[in-house]
């Protein structure tokens, strides 16, 4: 029997498209449907921010039963390194949206946060921003670009804020400050808000010298020496870990100590800060985003990691990431889906009141920024953060001045 | 600005570039003799950090002391690695001879990496926070140590050369490798003795590095990169210019520091570095190619 064959024509061809297309997509939709919510989690696991990110590591590795416990769905983790460098952020957030990810988590550093941004809004896979204070993340117009953090406007707005507090409850207060800040994304960002915002503040001190250095600075002798030569009466500061610690070796060995280190970021209040400097470690103020220890989510939290790293105290890194994921899990749940539109619309109208940091709760606004959030101060004392401002999260009162480094040996 | 405050940052930046400088004294011990430049050299120098950072943590030996022993293991590996890796490369052309040690230095750091994580490691004496008073001058004590050991490791390593028959024959291999042939030097085995003696400096150089800086895996790379500008500046080949590089560019990092911006220190090094390529390219105390 003789087959005539059918001519193609353009309708046929795009029928036969159409079906190729839908079974194609098939599979995937399956996907979208089922099993737990895939996460990649970036954070910078190693280079020169590895100690952070390994330590933001641990509040996703105490997730899980947490999650369990509060009746949040399972999600399954994909980890991922930064290697504490903006290029590789970014081609690491693109493979882990190619393998998979329907949601990204990350990265503590706003320019590997930026980047890795950029590929989620490309890819329309949701990122929710566990620690990141660039303004800009959140102001760019970006649609799946989720913030549970401060920006660094607000971290100084409640930093001055908080500042006050401290002051009035001791009964005193620095007239003169020298401000030195790492020269990266953040101390960059950090900086200028000072500088824009201080005024608006009526802080009673002012700024005598600004010393910026490099994050990956070996030696801060000669930035030490050079605020010591300004003589202020207390050093505000906006660090990472390994240079909080080589300011704290300098201001010993070049024998001196100000009335108050008052630091706008992370380091200060860091385990390894502690474990390396011990009693050269108590005192120093940190105004930053943290956890209310007033709070049942935190008290949770302290235990879970108190049994699962014993020794490490609770921090932001843990806290953040935890939340980051807790965002996710309660998205997830109600969305029902993983479809990325639909868990990014889920995102943005969470609203979640029981959670573990300072704060009304998280819930997002237009932009993606959670406005609830807020910083606290919080004091070293005897190998610990103690928050000492707000009132409504405190769990001490501050101590002042600063005890003499010489004297603690 | 008090002139003490000038004082105290210069003094500190000469003993930090004393240390820079016997580490660079390696990278001109071995360009200068095996005609060979050590990629891996900053690489090389983690390890002996490293060592120093385990002996002190285990057993709670000081780097002062720790320092010979450290020199001689990394002295063993020098001349293994020169006997057994890099002899069969010093006819090959630069960029063979190039990628091997990138190779090896990439090798290091991962090793490192694996071993030791990627956190900061720090070695905390006795007097690590000590400092010397002298008048209104305040000196780093761990940076004066670091500094006279340098001198002195760096001291004796010109005696050797100078005086001791092994020193002189190493010399010969540099000034004329066909005659050093002909008058039956073993040539290889004086290569190899060479990039050994040059691992030692690096080995001493890393012992006393940290206790001013701490250590990571991911430091090698910044140090190799510290030793070419000084070894360049100084004038590559050259013992006493390594040396003198090293002060040069630790002072001027210090003071760049304070007379301008921190951030901007290696700026001002590099900018020595490119005045000495523009004006005097065998570098300060180096030979000119005849």
């Amino acid at each position: 029997m003789n087959r005539t064959p059918m001519p193609t024509t353009r309708r046929r061809l795009l029928a036969g498209a159409a079906v190729t297309a839908a079974a194609i997509a098939a599979p995937a939709i399956v996907r979208a449907q089922s099993g737990p919510l895939k996460v990649g989690v970036l954070l910078p696991r190693s280079g020169f921010e590895a100690g952070i990110g390994q330590d933001c590591q641990r509040g996703v590795a105490i997730a899980p039963a947490i999650l369990k416990s509060i009746g949040l769905p399972e999600l399954a983790i994909m980890d991922g390194d930064t290697e504490s460098s903006v290029e590789t952020a970014r081609a690491r957030a693109a493979k882990m949206v190619s393998d998979g990810a329907q949601c990204l988590v990350g990265a503590f550093d706003s320019g590997q946060t930026l980047a890795i941004a950029q590929v989620a809004e490309q890819n329309g896979v949701p990122l929710i921003v566990n620690i990141a204070a660039a303004p800009q993340l959140t102001e760019q117009g970006y649609k799946f670009v989720f913030r549970n953090f401060p920006t660094a406007g607000m971290i100084l707005s409640d930093a001055f804020t908080d500042q006050k507090e401290v002051f009035a409850a001791v009964g005193q207060s620095p007239k003169t400050v020298v401000f030195m800040h790492v020269n990266d994304t953040f101390g960059t960002a950090m900086a200028k808000g000072i500088n824009l915002l201080m005024p608006k503040f009526d802080m009673p001190y002012k700024i005598l010298d600004e010393i910026a250095y490099d994050p990956a600075a070996r030696d801060l002798s000669v930035e030490v020496t050079k605020a010591k030569a300004s003589n202020p009466d207390a050093l505000l500061v906006v660090s990472r870990l390994n240079d909080a610690m080589l300011i704290t070796r300098e201001l010993v060995k070049q024998r001196w100590t100000p009335q108050a280190i008052m630091s706008m970021g992370p380091g200060w209040y860091e385990d390894e800060y502690f474990k390396t400097l011990g009693k050269l470690a108590d005192g120093p103020l940190s105004f930053a985003p943290w956890f209310d220890p007033n709070k049942k989510l935190a008290q949770q939290l302290e235990a879970a990691l108190a049994k699962a790293y014993p020794g490490v105290n609770l921090n932001t890194n843990h806290v953040y990431t935890f939340e980051a994921l807790l965002v996710a899990a309660d998205a997830y749940k109600r969305a029902g889906t993983t479809d990325p539109k639909a868990l990014a619309e889920a995102i943005r109208s969470t609203n979640i009141t029981d959670n573990a940091s300072i704060g009304g709760g998280i819930a997002f606004d237009a932009k993606g920024q959670n406005t609830k959030v807020k910083d606290g101060a919080m004091q070293n004392r005897n190998g610990k953060p103690v928050v000492v401002a707000p009132k409504e999260a405190s769990n001490a009162q501050p101590e002042w001045p600063l005890k003499p480094y010489q004297s603690r040996t | 600005m008090p002139f003490d405050v000038y004082l105290n940052v210069a003094i500190g930046g000469v003993l930090t570039g004393l240390v820079y400088g016997l580490m660079a004294l390696g990278l001109s011990v071995i360009f200068g003799v095996v005609r060979v430049v050590n990629f891996a050299h900053g690489e090389m120098m983690s390890i002996a950090m490293f060592l120093a950072v385990v002996l002190f943590s285990a057993f709670h030996l000081d780097p002062l002391i720790m320092m010979v022993p450290i020199a001689a293991v990394l002295f063993v590996f020098g001349y293994a690695l020169q006997s057994g890796l890099i002899n069969p490369f010093i006819a090959r052309p630069e960029h063979s001879q190039f990628l091997l040690l990138v190779a090896l230095g990439i090798i290091i750091v991962n090793v490192l990496l694996i071993i030791f994580g990627p956190d900061a490691r720090t070695v905390q004496t006795a007097y690590a926070f000590d400092s010397f008073q002298l008048g209104p001058l305040l000196v780093d004590a761990t940076k004066v140590y670091a500094g006279a050991a340098a001198i002195v490791f760096a001291a004796l390593l010109f005696a050797f050369f100078r005086f001791t028959l092994i020193g002189t024959a190493i010399r010969a291999c540099a000034d004329n490798y066909t005659g050093a042939l002909v008058v039956g030097l073993n040539v290889n085995r004086l290569y190899a003795l060479t990039f050994g003696i040059g691992a030692a400096c690096v080995g001493a150089a890393g012992t006393m590095m940290t206790l001013i800086v701490d250590v990571t895996p991911m430091i090698g790379p910044t140090y190799t990169l510290l030793a070419f500008v000084i070894v360049i500046t100084g004038g590559l080949g050259s013992m006493p210019g390594a040396l003198l590089g090293g002060i040069l560019i630790g002072l001027t990092e210090a003071l760049a520091g304070l007379l301008f911006t921190p951030s901007a220190k290696s700026m001002f090094a590099f900018g020595i570095l490119v005045l000495v390529l523009l004006f005097r390219p065998q570098g300060i105390l180096g030979k000119r190619p005849a």
